[in-house]
């Protein structure tokens, strides 16, 4: 698909107007370094009613000077990808409310995705002072004379007579390195302001000066618990853009993978949960049967966690001839323990408490905030990739797509229990039925992308995870993009966590089941 | 020379005894006396076997941690159950995953903040290397530039076995090490009282240290 480029003068009204088609969901917004054309940036798009999708460029001429109008009060989430594109290119984006770097630090010197970033070590030597809270909100517009001008109307993001506690980024309940700076009011959270970045690795960046195979071991290290449906999209993406077709019998491989990964990412859910709020039972349980799944992963790819197994053009090696008995002996074992979930932590008075009527996520902040995945669904927002844009085999398989409506916490949780029921239902469906064939099809030792823009989406474990590449015929691609499953969940945060309690918070960022290197990158 | 015994694996079979054996002979270039050496050797069985880490993960190794303190690996059968959230409670640190340039002052803190005796366990590729992402702009190639590492476990990530073959490692180089006097410390005296540490989140008027520098 090729966006429509607009003109800055008009960018704002042609959004609105999208806006007003129909247009509610900012499915990504991705950074553009055009060398000599300038910097811009790609707004993918989509309707959830009509399943229509669109992509709208822009491009400033100027590198210095470069600037878009926001858009982030028509499409919330675009506030953190805005962000983001501001620390990654130096655009600045008029009146955006909150002009800050999202991952690197404030003293960080040069914007490191644009094409003629320094990366030398002098600039950027491995600073061990603390980095110095900036949090002063910094609105600019454009003056007469074509600058930017910075708005008088500086405003610190927390107020200092608020009281103000530090959650991160070295703590157990945030699920990583991700940090939280909350004003309190009482017990009451008032605001929040996040601070990612803490295990941002440059994998954009690095990718392209890397081939494309080599790129694909970096996608399983995004989010580790979608490691099997982030490399597929990124396989199924090159796959497209060289015009290879993969074999039957690699469909079925990937899809029962995708699926068996997807209950293993919702068992770990389930445990981190469980112990997030002080069940340590249900942790033990959970590890305890996600280990048979990883026995699966390992003997068919030799990989536990992190496995390399989808190459493109297929798989990396067969599948093991026990493979089938292995997984239907492991998916009848599995149905019979959803219960003793349910009876030990589900149906706990204590779990329901914590969990019922808490972080309320409406459908049409999960749609504005583009919260897809579990999280989504709880809110009543069907957003399935694998329903809304069959891939692989999942327009020949009967499933259901889980939705519940209410939004708070232990919808959140359900959606996931169920998830892997669904998940189980499909597998069965396919195990029996693998067809003889290759598990792989030639291709070139080389490979090259010919010039052009491509994009996958697959439904990774927690959400939509897509790939977006800009080819200009070379080995290693232009540009690549990741979307990020966890970026739009933690963009709602402050909007969940509105009048919530501190303690609320721990439930509410276990239930959303955000990963942070997913959203680092 | 006094050799360290792990109940279930026999000294030889461990594949790293040179770097022990000199890590021995080092410490008892002066010896100790008898009395405040039998005195060690009780005290470091007791420490030894109940080693506390922090819980330090940043990412996939992380999860690989966890599944070792789990119902099949378990590591409380050797005693390093007790996983602490603070860094003053902790005796070791085990970093699990990737540091970033971002992360690297925080690291730093943690471990300036631990009480010795500590040690540093640098779990994975990413943490002894860099790993995969060592060309990368934001990524420290390697924790041993900004804190001694006592043991390196290698892997992307390493399977169960491996850390607790590590963790072990870890075990017998702390029953070799004597618990009095100054020579295993980190930090000398003389250190701990010249370093400042220097608290940035607070307002430079309040900020005692800051100002006399
Ligand atoms: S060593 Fe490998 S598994 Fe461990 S944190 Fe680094 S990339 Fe992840």
């Amino acid at each position: 698909m090729n966006p429509t480029f607009i003109d800055i003068k008009e960018f704002r009204q042609h959004m609105e107007n999208l806006r007003r088609k129909g247009m509610d969901f900012l499915r990504d917004l991705i950074g553009m370094d055009w060398g000599d054309e300038g910097l811009g940036a790609i707004y993918a798009l989509e309707n959830t009613a009509t399943g229509e999708n669109i992509q709208v460029a822009i491009r400033c001429e100027s590198r210095d000077n470069a600037h878009i109008p926001t858009v982030c009060d028509i499409w919330s989430v675009a506030e953190l990808y805005e962000r983001e594109i501001y620390d990654f290119y130096g655009i600045i984006f008029d009146h955006h409310p909150d002009m800050r770097r999202l991952y690197l630090r404030n003293d960080w010197v040069g914007h490191p995705l644009r094409k003629d970033y320094d990366e030398s070590e002098a600039l950027n030597p491995i600073r061990m002072e603390n980095e110095s809270p900036e949090d002063v909100q910094r609105p600019y517009e454009i003056a007469e004379e074509a600058q930017l001008k910075e708005l008088a109307k500086q405003t610190n993001k927390i107020h200092g007579d608020q009281y103000i506690i530090n959650i991160g980024p070295q703590h157990p309940a945030t699920h990583g390195v991700l940090r939280f700076r909350l004003a309190l009011d009482g017990e009451e959270i008032r605001k929040i302001d996040i601070h990612c970045g803490y295990i941002h690795r440059g994998i954009e960046k690095m990718s392209e000066k890397l081939t494309y195979p080599q790129i694909l071991a970096l996608t399983d290290r995004l989010d580790y618990l979608s490691a099997h449906q982030n490399r597929h999209a990124l396989c199924m993406c090159i796959e497209k853009a060289i015009g290879i077709e993969v074999t039957e019998r690699t469909q079925y491989i990937r899809t029962i993978m995708d699926e068996l990964q997807r209950i293993d990412s919702h068992l770990l859910f389930l445990s981190c949960a469980a112990m997030d709020l002080g069940a340590i039972t249900t942790f033990i349980y959970g590890f305890r049967d996600r280990e048979k799944i990883l026995d699966i992963f390992e003997e068919v790819t030799g990989g536990r966690l992190i496995q390399n197994y989808n190459v493109i053009g297929g798989v990396q090696a067969d599948i093991t001839p026990d493979f089938a008995h292995k997984v239907k002996e492991y998916c009848k074992y599995q149905k019979g323990k959803i219960k003793e979930y349910n009876d030990v932590f589900t149906n706990n008075i204590i779990t329901q408490k914590r969990m019922i009527g808490v972080g309320v996520l409406t459908r049409e902040d999960a749609i504005s905030y583009g919260c897809t995945g579990g999280s989504g669904r709880a809110s009543g927002w069907a957003c399935d990739v694998r329903k809304r844009h069959p891939y692989a085999l999942y327009d020949k398989v009967d499933f259901k797509e889980i939705i519940y409506n209410n939004g708070d916490c232990y919808d959140r949780f359900l959606v996931r229990i169920d998830e892997i029921k669904e998940s189980i239902h499909i597998i069965e469906q396919l195990i029996d039925n693998i067809p003889e064939g290759d598990y792989k099809v030639k291709t070139k030792p080389i490979i090259r992308i010919p010039e052009g823009r491509y994009s996958a989406a697959v439904e990774g474990s927690r959400g939509e995870f897509g790939v977006f590449i800009e080819s200009r015929g070379e080995k290693s691609p232009y540009r690549l993009k990741f979307r990020p499953m966890g970026l739009p969940l933690i963009a709602a945060m402050h909007k969940i966590l509105k009048g919530a309690k501190v303690a609320d918070l721990i439930a509410i960022g276990a239930t959303l089941d955000y990963v942070i290197p997913d959203i680092d990158r | 020379m006094k050799k360290p015994a792990i109940k279930s694996i026999p000294y030889e079979e461990f594949k790293d005894n040179e770097t022990l054996e000199s890590l021995i002979a080092e410490l008892n270039k002066e010896r100790t006396n008898v009395l405040v050496s039998k005195l060690d050797d009780l005290i470091n069985w007791g420490r030894s076997n109940s080693l506390w880490s922090l819980t330090f993960a940043t990412s996939c190794c992380g999860i690989e941690f966890m599944a070792v303190g789990a119902a099949r690996y378990d590591f409380a059968r050797f005693g390093f159950e007790v996983t602490r959230n603070s860094p003053r409670q902790a005796d070791l640190i085990m970093v699990a995953g990737t540091i970033t340039h971002k992360m690297a002052p925080v690291l730093k803190r943690l471990y300036d903040q631990m009480a010795e005796p500590k040690y540093v366990v640098a779990v994975g590729g990413c943490a002894i290397s860099g790993g995969p992402f060592k060309g990368s702009y934001h990524v420290l190639n390697g924790v041993d530039k900004i804190i001694p590492v006592d043991v390196y476990i290698p892997g992307c990530p390493p399977r169960p076995e491996a850390m607790l073959y590590g963790m072990m490692q870890l075990q017998r180089k702390v029953k070799v090490e004597n618990f009095f006097g100054d020579k295993n410390r980190k930090h000398s005296r003389k250190e701990m009282q010249d370093s400042p540490i220097i608290v940035t989140n607070v307002p430079d008027s309040l900020n005692e240290k800051k100002n006399q520098q």
